[in-house]
């Protein structure tokens, strides 16, 4: 199953990674390797078998509605690239095709 | 309707729950905290950390689900009450984990209805109208970010403690044609889900936000379906009810403006749906993208969380919780008490710890119509001066009976005095009748004064008798002229009794 390069540009942009031409080559080759890798479950016979919505027999498992400990803001903010004062800093988001919410 | 085209409104309705920790953590579930003060590795989205389902979100959002009349979990080729959660992977600095916890193809709750008052005159009377829910699913909320102001691209602040916040998305279909049905349909979202204590459905706070999906509807003969439809647009930062009822009206005029401008172009089978942003001081929208494509979120199953299986059992317990709706508590305060749907809707949204206040005060005065007419005159004055809710007056359901009985034979004026003195003194209704200067009112003398009334009025009386209804009044006048300062209203009950036996 081979990507096209178009198809792996969206990806990059999905993922929000810039690429250089040269990168999205090799990325096509790898990308479809790993694809091809998976694509052999297509070889199995699945006849008969119940399409499965998650792969663990184990279903409801809650936890009670009950307040735990909190990392402090310092612990949270501790491996931030930058921090403005409590708050983790990013660069300004520009691009306008980006939706408000989701 | 007035417009030369018909607007068909979808919305899409995101509530916080009122759980006290997150969705998949056990970090508090609460607005204004200081930044970053309310995350842990879970909702940080740290390498290792695992979600866990809070039991009290799900059973919020069961009982939300079925308040909305929807089904639970009934999918086909899954077993009865299934559900999962899946993955929607995008990029933005508010979310952390950069794929969000929500649910895309078995949803926990789907198919559903709310009705909604479409009557013209809503405080008047009650027109039901059923608005199709498409479905409801439980989902974790982003962060928060902040972004400079300034206009120099400033970095962005970013505060994480909203993220994993429950939410409980809910999907109408295109049902609402007005922007009064749009609003009314949140309105009893609100009401309901504030009385269920799903959510305190605060836009101000975010608690519940509003996305309206809009096109319109133009009349044309020659069309295949009799109309020409222009393309959808979704409208995003609506701030409130207000603004989501102008920024429907505003974008419904503009979508037909812009058909009148390209008949044939500007339709829904020839441009894809579009996001708009309300601009709320400036009162209009601006688009703010054009989709290419379908977004493309790469939904996949989550594999950290396991599903669950809603069960029958479950169910039955939400539903013992769940109490009476508001819907049905319009019928029911009518048919039981004889209020009219006005009376009823102002009750019924107030709330139900008024309603309980109301039914209280009904079963000891033994009038229900009266009881909601004593407590609209004197104390939703007063807690609206006061600034109280039903539940913090001082005044009890089982007080104010009280008062209502022993102050039935005052005039209004004197009944507020009275109450004022109760309310301000906590002293009991005697003595602060005493402190009003208010004598007892001697019943039987003004009957005899009634009685004497309609004897010496002869004419007014045959008047009324053929159905004259106006002539009543010169007899009650005649009493209230020979009986200064003597209630109205006793009068009035006296010489209809009296009436009544001539």
């Amino acid at each position: 199953m081979s990507l096209t390069l178009d198809e792996v540009r969206k990806v990059a942009k999905l993922a929000r990674l810039e690429m250089s031409d040269a990168d999205l080559a090799t990325m096509q080759k790898q990308l479809s390797a790993i694809l091809d890798y998976v694509d052999q479950l297509g070889q199995l016979n699945t006849d008969g078998v119940e399409p499965l919505a998650h792969p663990l027999p184990v279903a409801n498992v809650f936890r009670e509605d009950v307040i735990g400990t909190c990392l402090t803001p310092d612990e949270a903010l501790a491996n931030a690239p930058n921090r403005l004062a409590d708050f983790f800093g990013v660069p300004a988001v520009f691009d306008t095709d980006e939706p408000v919410s989701h | 309707m007035a417009e030369p085209y018909k607007i068909v409104i979808g919305l899409e309705v995101h509530v916080q729950l009122l759980t006290k920790t997150k969705l998949f953590c056990s970090c508090p579930n609460k607005f204004g905290l200081p930044p970053n003060s309310a995350v842990c590795p879970v909702c940080l989205g740290l390498p290792g950390s695992l979600p866990v389902m809070n039991r009290q979100a799900f059973d919020l959002a069961l009982k939300a689900a079925l308040a909305l009349n929807c089904q639970i979990a009934s999918h086909a080729d899954q077993k009865p009450g299934f559900t999962k959660w899946d993955r929607k992977n995008y990029y933005y600095p508010d979310l952390p984990k950069n794929y969000q916890i929500s649910q895309y193809d078995l949803p926990f709750s789907h198919d559903g209805f709310l009705d909604i008052n479409v009557h013209p005159d809503p405080k008047k009377g009650y027109t039901a109208k059923k608005v199709g829910i498409i479905r409801a699913h439980l989902e974790e909320d982003a962060g928060k970010n902040i972004h400079d102001e300034s206009g120099r691209g400033g970095d962005t602040r970013v505060d994480l403690n909203r993220t994993g916040t429950p939410l409980l998305e809910i999907v109408s279909h295109p049902d609402m044609n007005s922007p009064e049905e749009a609003i009314a349909y949140l309105e009893e979202i609100r009401l309901m889900l504030r009385e269920l204590g799903v959510s305190d459905c605060e836009m101000q706070e975010g608690s519940l936000r509003c996305d309206a999906n809009v096109n319109v509807h133009i009349p044309k003969a020659d069309e295949p379906k009799g109309y020409a439809a222009t393309p959808l647009v979704e409208i995003k930062n609506l701030n409130s009810f207000r603004s989501v009822g102008r920024a429907i009206t505003y974008e419904a005029k503009r979508q037909y403006e812009q058909f009148q401008k390209d008949p044939v172009g500007y339709r829904i089978d020839k441009l894809l749906k579009t996001t708009a942003g309300w601009d709320d001081p400036r009162g209009r929208t601006e688009v703010q993208r054009h989709k290419e494509e379908a977004a493309d979120y790469r939904y996949f199953p989550e594999p950290d969380l396991v599903p669950v299986i809603v069960t029958k059992e479950q169910l039955d317990a939400v539903k013992a919780t769940m109490g009476e709706l508001p819907q049905a508590q319009r019928q029911r305060l009518q048919t039981q008490y004889g209020l009219s749907p006005s009376d009823a809707e102002v009750f019924v949204a107030k709330g139900r710890k008024t309603v309980a206040y109301l039914e209280e005060v009904a079963k000891i005065v033994g009038d229900g119509k009266a009881a909601a007419n004593r407590i609209s005159d004197l104390v939703f004055p007063a807690l609206n001066e006061r600034k109280e809710e039903i539940d913090e007056f001082p005044v009890t359901a089982a007080a104010y009976a009280d008062f209502v009985k022993q102050t039935g034979s005052l005039n209004k004026q004197d009944r507020v005095d009275v109450f004022k003195i109760v309310l301000e003194k906590g002293v009991s209704v005697e003595d602060a009748k005493t402190a009003a200067g208010i004598k007892a009112v001697d019943e039987s003398a003004l009957r005899e004064s009634a009685k004497a009334a309609i004897a010496a009025n002869a004419k007014a009386v045959a008047d009324f008798k053929a159905g004259k209804d106006s002539a009543k009044m010169a007899i009650v006048g005649f009493v209230m002229k020979n009986n200064k300062g003597a209630p109205n209203d006793v009068v009035r009950k006296l010489v209809d009794e009296e009436l009544a036996k001539v």
